[in-house]
C-alpha cells in the first residue's frame, strides 16, 4: 500500500506530519505494509492536508486529514474520501504546465521529474543556438511573474549581447507579497523545475552562475531546494559540464533576512553582495550592470519554472494559452478570507468574479464579498462592481490595478477599509529602505494623515490625495510608488468610511 | 544553538567558513546567528577586518536587516503573521490576545525570558491564515488557545 502524504508547508501547517505519524502507528498496529511518498502540494489548501492511496485505478485522495481519519484509510467507505484526485474538479479546470509535476512526484526524486517530463526542455535547448534560446522565449511571449510582466526573453537578449567576462542568472524568490505562495509551492514541490529553468537561461545568456535569493521566511523551501541542488548536481545536471553539453553552471541558495524591499530587484542584488538592500537608482539596468557590477538576469521564480516546459512543449504551444498579450498560464494564488483558497493555474483571462465566487467559493466566513486586494500588499483593493474584469495585465491596468504575483486576498464585509490603508503606509514605512524621501517619509505621513481622518478631519482627505500623487510619481521603486494603490482603491471605492462623499475622492 | 559566550576564534572561524563564497557578509551573520541565537557585538569588529569593511558599514548592514539579533530572543519565538490574507482572517485579534496573555509588546519577551513575539509579514500560508510559527514549527488557522497550548507545552 502506497500512501502520498504532502511535505509542502501549508500542509505541515495544517498537521500533515500528524497525519504522518498516525499513518504509521495504524499500519503497524494492523500488519500492514505501508509506503509512505511524499509529494508537494496539489494545491487545493482548503483539504490541507490531503492524503492520497494509490489504487489501480489511480491515485484516491481524501481530506482534510487529521489523526483521527487516518484508521478508516484502511477500511472500505471513508467520510473523507473525495474520489480520484485527476477527477476532481479543481484539477480538472487546471491548465497545468507550470505545476504540471507539483503534487505529483516526490519533490526530491529527479528519477520522477525525469519521467514526468523533466529535462527534455534542457536537453532541447542543449542542441540550440542561445540566440535560438532567447528566441523561443520571446516567441513564448513569457513575461516576468513577478509583477512587473516586462518581456523575459528581451530581458535575456540584454544580457545575451552585454560583453562580460562573468554573468549571473538570479532568482528572485523573496515572495514576500501576503495573498502569494505560487513561489513556495513550486520551491517545495517541484524544485527541479526551477533548477532546469535557471540552467536554460544560463545557456541562453552564456551565465555560468545562479544564485536563488530565498526569503528567510520559507525555511521549508530553503531545505528542499538546497537538497535538490546537491542531487541536481551530483547527477550532473549542475556544474562543469551540464548534461554532457560542454557548458558550465551551478547555483546556489541565499537566505534573505526579513527585508520586504529586497523582493525589488536591485535591493536584491545589493544584498546579495552583502549591502544594505537599499534600492539603486536604474540605468544601469541589471541585465547590463546587475550583481556583482555584471551582466545580470533577475527573474521571478515563476517565470524561470515555466522555462522547462516553453522548451518541452514549444513556444507556440505555450503562447497558444493566455489572453491578448498576457500569453500562457497564471498560477492563480486564492487566499484570505475565501471558502476554497490554494492555487489555481490557468490561462490568462478568467474573470475576477469568477475566480473568487466559482472557484474560491465566496468567503470563508460566509459573509459578502466586499474587496479583492490583488498582487500583494501593494495592489490596489477592487470591489465586486469590478468583478467582470478578465484576469490580464493590461486589463487589470485599465482598473488602476494590478496583477502583481497574482495573488487574490479576499475581504468579507467586515473589513475595516480605512484601517487597511492605514496598514498600507504603516507597512511601506517599516520596510521602506530609506532611500528616497517620497517613500521613507511620505508612508510616516500617510499614517499620520490617515490617522486624522480617522479622527474625523475629511479635510485631510485631499492631503492624502496630494501626498499619493508625490509617493507614485516620486519614488525609486514598486515599494514607495505602489502604496498608493491600495490607498487610493480604498478612499476610491469606500469613501464613507473616510468620512467623504463620493464626489470628494474622485 | 550553543548558548555559550564565544571566543574570538569561535566566531572568526564563522567568518572564516563563509569567506569562500561571493558576497559572504549576510551568509556569516545567518552563521553567526544560527549558531548564537544572536549576532554578538564582539563579532562587528572580526567581520570588518576580514572583509575590510569599517565597522559602520557592517553595523549598518546588520541593522538593516530586521532579522538579525543584537541580544538573543526569548527561549520561544512565536511569529505571527500581520500581513493582509492574516488580518482578512482576524490575525489583529489574534496577536491582540496573545500579546495580552503574556503582557508584551511586538518584539517584546516575557520577564522570564520564555517567550518572544515578533510580527512577520507573511509566512506563505495565506490560504490558510491566520498563520503563525513557534520555533521552526508553522502553523495554519492559527488560534490564541492553540498558541497558548503550544506555549504551555514548552519549558
Amino acid at each position: 500500500m502506497k500512501i502520498w502524504v504532502p511535505m509542502d508547508s501549508a500542509a505541515k501547517a495544517l498537521g500533515a506530519e500528524a497525519v504522518v505519524a498516525a499513518i504509521r502507528a495504524e499500519a503497524d498496529k494492523r500488519g500492514i505494509e505501508v509506503e509512505i511518498a511524499r509529494n508537494g502540494s496539489r494545491g487545493m489548501i482548503w483539504l490541507e492536508p490531503l492524503v492520497e492511496v494509490e489504487t489501480p485505478e489511480g491515485r484516491m485522495a481524501f481530506g482534510p486529514m487529521t489523526p483521527a481519519d487516518v484508521s478508516a484509510l484502511f477500511e472500505d467507505g471513508h467520510e473523507k474520501a473525495l474520489g480520484l484526485t485527476d477527477e476532481l474538479d479543481w484539477m480538472k479546470r487546471q491548465t497545468r504546465l507550470t505545476f504540471a509535476r507539483c503534487g505529483l512526484t516526490d519533490p526530491l526524486s529527479l528519477e520522477q521529474y525525469e519521467a514526468h517530463g523533466g529535462l527534455a526542455g534542457l536537453r532541447r535547448a542543449i542542441g540550440m543556438t542561445a540566440e535560438a534560446i532567447i528566441d523561443e522565449v520571446k516567441l513564448s511571449g513569457l513575461r516576468g511573474r513577478g509583477g512587473a510582466g516586462f518581456p523575459t526573453g528581451i530581458k535575456w537578449d540584454t544580457v545575451r549581447m552585454a560583453h562580460a567576462d562573468r554573468k549571473y542568472i538570479v532568482c528572485n524568490a523573496d515572495e514576500g507579497d501576503s495573498g502569494t505562495f505560487a513561489d513556495r509551492m513550486i520551491m517545495e514541490g517541484d524544485p527541479f523545475c526551477l533548477i532546469e529553468g535557471m540552467a536554460i537561461a544560463g545557456l541562453g545568456c552564456h551565465a555560468e552562475k545562479g544564485f536563488v535569493y530565498l526569503r528567510s521566511e520559507y525555511p521549508d523551501a530553503i531545505a528542499v531546494l538546497s537538497r535538490a541542488i546537491e542531487i541536481a548536481r551530483a547527477a550532473g545536471v549542475l556544474g562543469a559540464d551540464v548534461l554532457g553539453s560542454g557548458h558550465a553552471f551551478d547555483m546556489e541558495v541565499r537566505v534573505g533576512a526579513g527585508a520586504y524591499v529586497c523582493g525589488e530587484e536591485t535591493s536584491l542584488l545589493n544584498s546579495l553582495e552583502g549591502k544594505r538592500g537599499v534600492v539603486r537608482a536604474k540605468p544601469p539596468l541589471p541585465a547590463l550592470e546587475g550583481a556583482f557590477g555584471k551582466p545580470t538576469v533577475v527573474n521571478n521564480v515563476i517565470s524561470l519554472a515555466t522555462v522547462p516546459v516553453i522548451f518541452e512543449k514549444g513556444a507556440e504551444h505555450y503562447a497558444n494559452f493566455g489572453l491578448g498579450r498576457s500569453k500562457g498560464t497564471i498560477p492563480l494564488q486564492i487566499a484570505g478570507n475565501v471558502r476554497h483558497g490554494g492555487l489555481f493555474e490557468t490561462a490568462f483571462g478568467m474573470s475576477l468574479g469568477q475566480i473568487v465566487e466559482d472557484l474560491g467559493g465566496g468567503t470563508a466566513s460566509g459573509r459578502a464579498v466586499k474587496a479583492v486586494q490583488v498582487g500583494g500588499p501593494l495592489g490596489a483593493y477592487l470591489s465586486p462592481d469590478q468583478f467582470d474584469t478578465p484576469f490580464g495585465y493590461e486589463e487589470f491596468d485599465g482598473q488602476g490595478a494590478l496583477i502583481g504575483h497574482a495573488g487574490l486576498v479576499v475581504f468579507d464585509d467586515s473589513a475595516d477599509m480605512l484601517g487597511m490603508a492605514r496598514f498600507a503606509m504603516e507597512f511601506c514605512a517599516v520596510e521602506s529602505c530609506g532611500k528616497c524621501t517620497p517613500c521613507r517619509i511620505g508612508a510616516v505621513r500617510g499614517v499620520e494623515t490617515l490617522d486624522r481622518i480617522a479622527a474625523g478631519d475629511a479635510e485631510a482627505i485631499p492631503l492624502l490625495i496630494d501626498l499619493c500623487e508625490t509617493m507614485q510619481d516620486g519614488s525609486l521603486c514598486a515599494l514607495g510608488g505602489f502604496t498608493p494603490y491600495p490607498v487610493m482603491s480604498a478612499l476610491r471605492l469606500f469613501p464613507e468610511e473616510f468620512g467623504a462623499v463620493r464626489e470628494a475622492a474622485e | 544553538m550553543r548558548h555559550s559566550h564565544p571566543t574570538s576564534e569561535d566566531l572568526q572561524a564563522l567568518i572564516d567558513a563563509q569567506m569562500p563564497l561571493e558576497g559572504p557578509l549576510l551568509p556569516i551573520l545567518h552563521a553567526i546567528q544560527e549558531a548564537y541565537g544572536h549576532v554578538p557585538e564582539a563579532a562587528l569588529p572580526l567581520i570588518a577586518e576580514t572583509l575590510n569593511l569599517t565597522q559602520a558599514e557592517v553595523h549598518g548592514v546588520m541593522s538593516f536587516y530586521h532579522d538579525f539579533r543584537k541580544a538573543p530572543a526569548g527561549r520561544h519565538v512565536v511569529k505571527i503573521c500581520r500581513a493582509e490574507a492574516c488580518q482578512s482572517m482576524g490575525a489583529g485579534a489574534l496577536s491582540d490576545a496573545v500579546l495580552e496573555k503574556l503582557g508584551i509588546g511586538w518584539g517584546g519577551t516575557t520577564a522570564d525570558g520564555r517567550v518572544t513575539v515578533e510580527a512577520v509579514y507573511c509566512l506563505g500560508l495565506c490560504a490558510c491564515a491566520p498563520a503563525a510559527m513557534i520555533g521552526d514549527r508553522l502553523i495554519g488557522r492559527a488560534d490564541a488557545a492553540r498558541i497558548d497550548a503550544e506555549l504551555e507545552g514548552a519549558a
